[in-house]
């Protein structure tokens, strides 16, 4: 049974570079309400910045776009995101994920999607060549005996 | 972020410091290649003790410069490397890099 979200929080912002910061410290700044550890909380930037990077980079390669960000936090400590682009699209996903796969170049070391698989629980990538990609994530953050609580 | 560079004799110390993502990368890259292009140094070495967070944008960046490098028969030492490195490295299926 799908338990309902106790807070969410959405991002909409243009795929310039200098939002790639903003995004996953926005991202971290809404999961600390689930009192996270360092690792927990370093594990979902990182994710979050190469969902935000591949958007930029390759998504709207050429072009400013959209990119649209949602996380939900439940009571059982879950933290569910998803990132969107209505960009190019992947036209092989699997093949996309293999680690060290990359259409970017000499500068790019194709980890992304690696990244996201290893630093959270699930990831799922749905995309349409020529309509976009949509990324989601789910963490379970451990939940801690709170002397405060 | 910011680039320091230190150089004894045929080795060219960078010290980099703040977070790299795909944004920074280019100002990283950029600054360090101006110096190196300059320099040809036999030995590179990239100081990431102050790196406080970095992506895979931060394994592109080395790879990059450990390519240009080659090109000019320099290598390329990565030292203070945080652990997220390693990770990464493991994920490649790179047991280890030769630049660490
Ligand atoms: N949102 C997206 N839109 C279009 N193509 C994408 C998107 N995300 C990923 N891709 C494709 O999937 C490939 C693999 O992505 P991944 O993030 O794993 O590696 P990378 O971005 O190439 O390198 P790195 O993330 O290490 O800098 C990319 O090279 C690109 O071809
Ligand atoms: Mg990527």
């Amino acid at each position: 049974m799908k338990s309902k979200a106790k807070n969410e929080m959405k991002l909409v912002i243009p795929s310039n570079s200098a939002n790639e910061s903003f995004a996953r410290t926005a991202v971290a700044a809404f999961m600390a309400q689930l009192d996270p550890t360092i690792e927990e909380m370093t594990d979902v930037k990182t994710a979050i910045s190469e969902a935000v990077t591949n958007c930029i980079v390759h998504a709207y390669r050429d072009t400013i776009g959209t990119i649209w960000i949602e996380a939900r936090i439940y009571d059982d400590g879950r933290i569910c995101i998803s990132v969107k682009d209505k960009g190019c699209g992947i036209p092989d996903v699997a093949k996309a994920r293999e680690p060290l796969f990359t259409t970017g170049g000499s500068e790019r070391a194709g980890l992304g999607f690696a990244v996201m698989e290893s630093f959270t629980d699930k990831l799922r990538v749905r995309s349409a060549v020529g309509k976009g990609t949509t990324v989601t994530m789910e963490k379970r953050i451990a939940q801690r005996y709170r002397h405060d609580g | 972020m910011s680039v320091t560079f230190e150089r004894k004799s045929d080795t060219l110390i960078a010290l980099l410091s703040g977070e790299i993502d795909h944004h920074t990368a280019a100002e990283f890259r950029e600054s360090i290649d101006r110096e190196a292009e300059m320099l040809r140094p036999g030995l590179l070495v990239l100081d990431f003790g102050g790196i406080g967070f970095m992506d895979s944008s931060g394994i592109g960046l080395i790879m990059g410069r450990y390519k240009n490098a080659a090109a000019y028969g320099g290598s390329v030492r990565v030292i203070n490397a945080p652990p997220m490195i390693e990770r990464m490295m493991k994920l490649a299926g790179i047991g280890r890099l030769d630049v660490l």
